[in-house]
């Protein structure tokens, strides 16, 4: 429930994105469509799935069935027994959902192994590297260093910051469900 | 006194002034000009001031009561502190409260329309904000409807590749590989050269028991990988995001705070690996959680608009509505979703949320129609049509039916919530991961042998669903055919079962002793965890034994007084699908003790208004013989084993104790922690509220008389302290503290006194100390109060929490009080 004010048009922003995304590219597509007759097996006739690529209103057993099994004057009474199906789908949308899917849980397999692994071995680092490091520069170096670092520091001290306090959070939530057993379980 | 306070509910209630426009008879007194320095005088004086002029108290509240509510207004505004008015986390919110509050919000902008062009443009986007909320609404629903199609499919293809992959597009699921495919027999139907099992892709050969055991181990490496990722993800990112969250959306909405419970991590984390847990093949299914997506959703989206994200109250309208949408999206049940928000998840629920919910159910399942993650056009995953009528007898069979989802119910809640108390108490519970991993492990290892198990659950249930006709190849379906002619397809008569149904049996058999033993250890896992499906599972497989016995019984022995009037020979009386869907519908009955919304639920999912009748039997019947074995369904269990504090409004009170006895403190513990109206200082101030822990303090006139003045809450007044110590100066530690509205007279070189008068809740409910509990416990429910003063002849007493009252129904129903947990 935590939650910056301008954090949810970031939000919907992106849910349009995808949704648009995923309209956009949903072009029909010629395998996107199919007629599918399953007929039963009849007299000594084994039963038979036709599957062709027609459009709706001619999606029926005279029209997928070919060639006919069995002779003219039989015809009706076999195509009594097929059903016929007309079926679309959406592979771009498939395909678009799958893609970001994945990348999705890429994403969050790479932060979680930075954030077990990288993350600790960093902080270590710094503690003591940088107050060497600012020995060793000259005073007006510094200063370019400090200036630039200070307008780069409001948008990534900020970040820093968040994400310091988001990991609290998730801290604090860990304890709650998985130590302490307080809720959830 | 009584009499005044009385005075201040109703006046509350009735012209809905709320606390900052400050009911109390000084006011009003003084906004007609009749002065009178209460300040000075004693406290009995009051009390006579009170008595003296009551009708002009009564007439001033209808007549004078907009005047002097716009001057206290303005006094309201000059010091209004941020923070004031929220909750800690773990807290109750007082309904009443926010409810004032709100209304109030609307009357101040209402009352400044005129002022100005902007402040009318204001009150404008105030009431257009109702429609603006259904546009958000919309953009909501729209979000997760997405969302739904995204696990749909996402989830679809996971599972699949568990068993192999698509060659020519690696992002289709089996059956849409296979969508154009020529394979023209019966036979292998499931097959195309694109789709490839891992055996083939690895050892290069489709049978053989070198192939078998190459699938076998791909099944199970798939499963733990995905098991583990899940509950990894779980662990590392969003602890929320695990177990169902019913019982936790339930408790929100009776009015609780769990921080970071709705958020946008959880919401993400829950999404993605509600995906890998259903395809890691646990025995659990995706409809519960979608209600906490749904939530999720519904929250961040309230922040758009202030007049809901400041409002815990309004909140939780947006969250019920919210909610009905996931379960409309979840089961492609608009209607059911919406009754199942109200029978099942809401606490408040106004006639205009129901419409809204309807709104929201719609637009969810609209939108996810046109994402048409099943690729059968339809709303709904297990999409049957019967067309076959059912007879009177048929009705036991049913009824036997719903005695059997009552008793899986109780005792899968029985045997649940042992399991979940053992994980909680015991070391047990320290090793989530692990636990997953054997879980997981132990699932895959025995499913894969088993037709039925290994297969989607949902696949499953729409299998058994499905009635066995001519067009249907499956095992379920080979009877001992009678080919000889296009007679016997056309009317569908039983037949006697071959031996493909006995086996059948058998592996449904396993697989639903599997399914009931799997099911009991899933949920509860620290992964997203849903109890529909595999109830539904273990319902449909029970019922479409009993259905197949039936049928068979009928064909063999047609001669019997029952079957003879109705079961010709060569005419189909029995339908095993329809026991099959009866079944599910009796199980999720048992365990969740729904009954109006699961029947409309099911009813949605068929589209035939003939079968309500034996699902209501079997539903009703199983939800009397659950009841028999104990009243609550599994959200109530897992929300007691939880202490959360939720005041459920189906049980009865019952008992005759009085409030007397229920309230705060009792004869043994120190007396009652009180801050005075105008002789506290600071420092005073702050260790009262450094010594005690309560999360409010009453307010009285002074020491001697203890009469009530109003209610502070502790969050508001270490704010408003912090907020006095930054902003205004001249604050000290010994400057005097006073809730009166004009500051008492103070020696000349003491420091400035600071007025906390905007904090303090002036209509605080009470009762008398003879009020019966079935009395208080009501208006708690019904009011949704957080706490309740208990007076005597005027003077306090004590105190009423809600945890109190859930303490001592725990105590009546011989529980363990000390479960309640939280404040």
């Amino acid at each position: 429930m935590s939650f910056n004010r301008e954090r949810p048009w970031t939000f919907i922003v992106a849910a349009f994105v995808i949704f648009f995304l995923l309209d956009a590219v949903e072009a029909k597509n010629f395998e996107d469509v199919r007629c599918k007759c399953i007929c039963p097996p009849y007299r000594n006739i084994t039963g038979h799935i036709y599957n062709r690529n027609v459009s709706q209103k001619d999606c029926n057993c005279l029209h997928v069935v070919e060639p006919m099994p069995v002779p003219g004057h039989d015809v009706e009474a076999y195509c009594l027994l097929c059903e016929c199906k007309y079926e679309e789908r959406s592979s771009n949308t498939i395909k678009v959902t799958i893609i970001i899917y994945l990348s999705v849980v890429g994403a969050l397999l790479l932060y979680m192994l930075f954030l077990l692994l990288v993350d600790p071995l960093i902080r270590k680092h710094d503690s003591y590297t940088q107050p060497l490091h600012n020995e060793e520069d000259s005073e007006e170096m510094r200063q370019q260093v400090d200036s630039s670092q200070a307008r780069g520091n409001t948008v990534l001290e900020r970040v820093e910051g968040a994400q310091q306090r988001w990991k609290k959070q998730v801290q604090e939530q860990r304890k709650t469900v998985f130590d302490r057993h307080k809720m959830l379980s | 006194m009584e009499s005044k306070q009385l005075y201040h509910r109703g006046y509350c209630r009735n012209s809905y002034n709320s606390i900052a426009s400050a009911s109390s008879d000084e006011e009003l007194l003084d906004g007609a000009g009749v002065i009178m320095d209460f300040h000075t005088t004693e406290d009995d004086n009051l009390l006579d001031g009170d008595a003296a002029s009551p009708g002009s108290n009564y007439a001033m509240s209808n007549g004078g009561g907009a005047a002097s509510s716009s001057t206290h207004l303005l006094d309201f505004l000059e010091e209004p502190i941020p923070g004031v008015g929220t909750y800690d986390d773990f807290h109750t919110i007082d309904w009443v409260r926010e409810k004032c509050k709100d209304r109030e919000r609307h009357r101040k902008i209402n009352s400044k329309k005129k002022e100005s062009a902007w402040e009318f443009t204001k009150s404008l986007y105030d009431a257009w904000s109702g429609w603006l909320v259904i546009l958000s609404f919309k953009l909501q629903c729209i979000t997760f409807g997405a969302l739904a199609g995204l696990i749909d499919i996402a989830a679809d293809w996971m599972n699949d590749l568990k068993e192999g992959v698509c060659l020519s597009a690696m992002w289709f699921n089996h059956e849409q590989c296979c969508w154009t495919s020529n394979e023209t027999t019966f036979a292998e139907r499931d097959k195309c050269p694109q789709w490839k099992s891992w055996a083939e892709l690895i050892l290069g050969q489709a049978e053989g028991p070198g192939s078998y055991i190459m699938n076998y181990f791909m099944y199970i490496y798939w499963a733990l990988s995905f098991a583990f990722l899940a509950v990894c993800l779980v662990k590392v990112f969003a602890p929320y995001a695990c177990g169902s969250g019913i019982p936790e959306i339930k408790t929100i909405l009776s009015g609780f705070i769990i921080r970071g419970y709705l958020g946008k991590w959880t919401l993400m984390i829950k999404t993605i690996t509600l995906v890998l847990a259903v395809a890691s093949g646990l025995s659990l299914g995706k409809e519960g959680p979608l209600v906490h997506v749904a939530c999720c959703c519904g929250n961040i989206f309230s922040y758009l608009f202030p007049k809901y994200s400041k409002n815990e109250a309004k909140k939780r309208e947006v969250l019920s509505a919210a909610s009905a949408a996931g379960v409309s999206v979840a089961f492609g049940a608009p209607i059911g979703g919406v009754l199942f928000s109200l029978e099942e998840v809401s606490y408040y629920f106004p006639l205009k949320t129901l419409w809204r919910s309807f709104f929201a159910a719609l637009v969810a399942a609209f939108v996810l129609r046109s994402i048409n993650p099943f690729g059968n056009s339809r709303l709904v995953l297990f999409y049957v049509e019967y067309h076959t009528p059912w007879y009177l007898f048929e009705l036991i069979p049913f009824i036997l039916l719903g005695v059997f989802g009552g008793l899986w119910g109780a005792f899968f809640i029985r045997a649940n919530i042992s399991w979940c108390r053992r994980r909680k108490s015991t070391r047990f519970g320290k090793y989530p991961v692990l636990e997953v991993i054997l879980v997981a492990a132990i699932t895959a290892v025995v499913a894969f042998p088993n037709p039925y198990t290994r297969q989607n659950t949902s696949e499953l249930i729409k299998e058994l669903f499905t009635d066995c006709g001519p067009l249907e190849s499956s095992q379920l379906c080979q009877y001992r055919s009678q080919m000889n002619g296009s007679k016997a397809f056309s009317d569908n008569p039983n037949r006697p079962s071959g031996p493909g149904v006995y086996a059948a049996i058998w592996q449904l058999c396993l697989a639903l002793i599997f399914k009931i033993i799997m099911t009991i250890f899933t949920f509860g896992l620290k992964v997203p965890s849903g109890l529909f499906i595999p109830s539904m599972a273990i319902g449909a497989i029970a019922g479409r034994i009993v259905g197949i016995a039936m049928e068979q019984l009928a064909y063999y022995h047609h001669d019997w007084f029952l079957f003879k009037e109705w079961c010709e020979v060569g005419a189909d009386c029995i339908t095993p699908g329809l026991y099959a869907m009866v079944g599910a519908a009796a199980c999720l009955g048992g365990v969740t003790r729904m009954t109006v919304s699961l029947v409309v639920i099911v009813f949605e999912l068929t589209g035939g208004l003939e079968y309500i009748v034996p699902l209501m039997a079997a539903v009703m019947t199983s939800k009397w013989v659950g009841d028999a074995f104990g009243r609550e369904g599994i959200y109530e269990a897992h929300i007691r084993l939880n202490g959360y504090p939720f005041l459920d409004a189906k049980e009865e009170f019952t008992h005759t104790t009085l409030a007397r006895e229920v309230m705060r403190p009792r004869r043994s513990d120190p007396p009652l922690a009180v801050l005075t109206q105008d002789d506290l200082t600071v420092e005073e101030l702050q260790g009262v509220i450094n010594e005690t822990s309560y999360n409010g303090f009453p307010v009285i006139v002074s020491k001697e008389s203890q009469r009530l003045v109003g209610f502070a809450l502790r969050r508001d007044i270490t704010i408003a302290l912090e907020n006095a110590r930054r902003k205004q100066e001249g604050i000290l530690l010994n400057s005097r503290v006073y809730f009166t509205q004009h500051a008492p007279t103070l020696p000349a070189d003491s420091p400035r006194p600071l007025k906390l008068r905007s904090i303090l809740d002036m209509s605080p409910f009470t009762v008398t100390d003879h009020t019966p509990m079935e009395i208080v416990v009501d208006i708690f429910r019904k009011l949704g109060l957080r706490q309740c003063l208990v007076t005597h002849n005027g003077r306090l007493l004590g105190i009423i929490t809600k945890k109190d009252i859930l303490r001592h129904m725990a105590q009546m129903a011989n529980q363990d009080p000390e479960s309640i947990m939280f404040n």
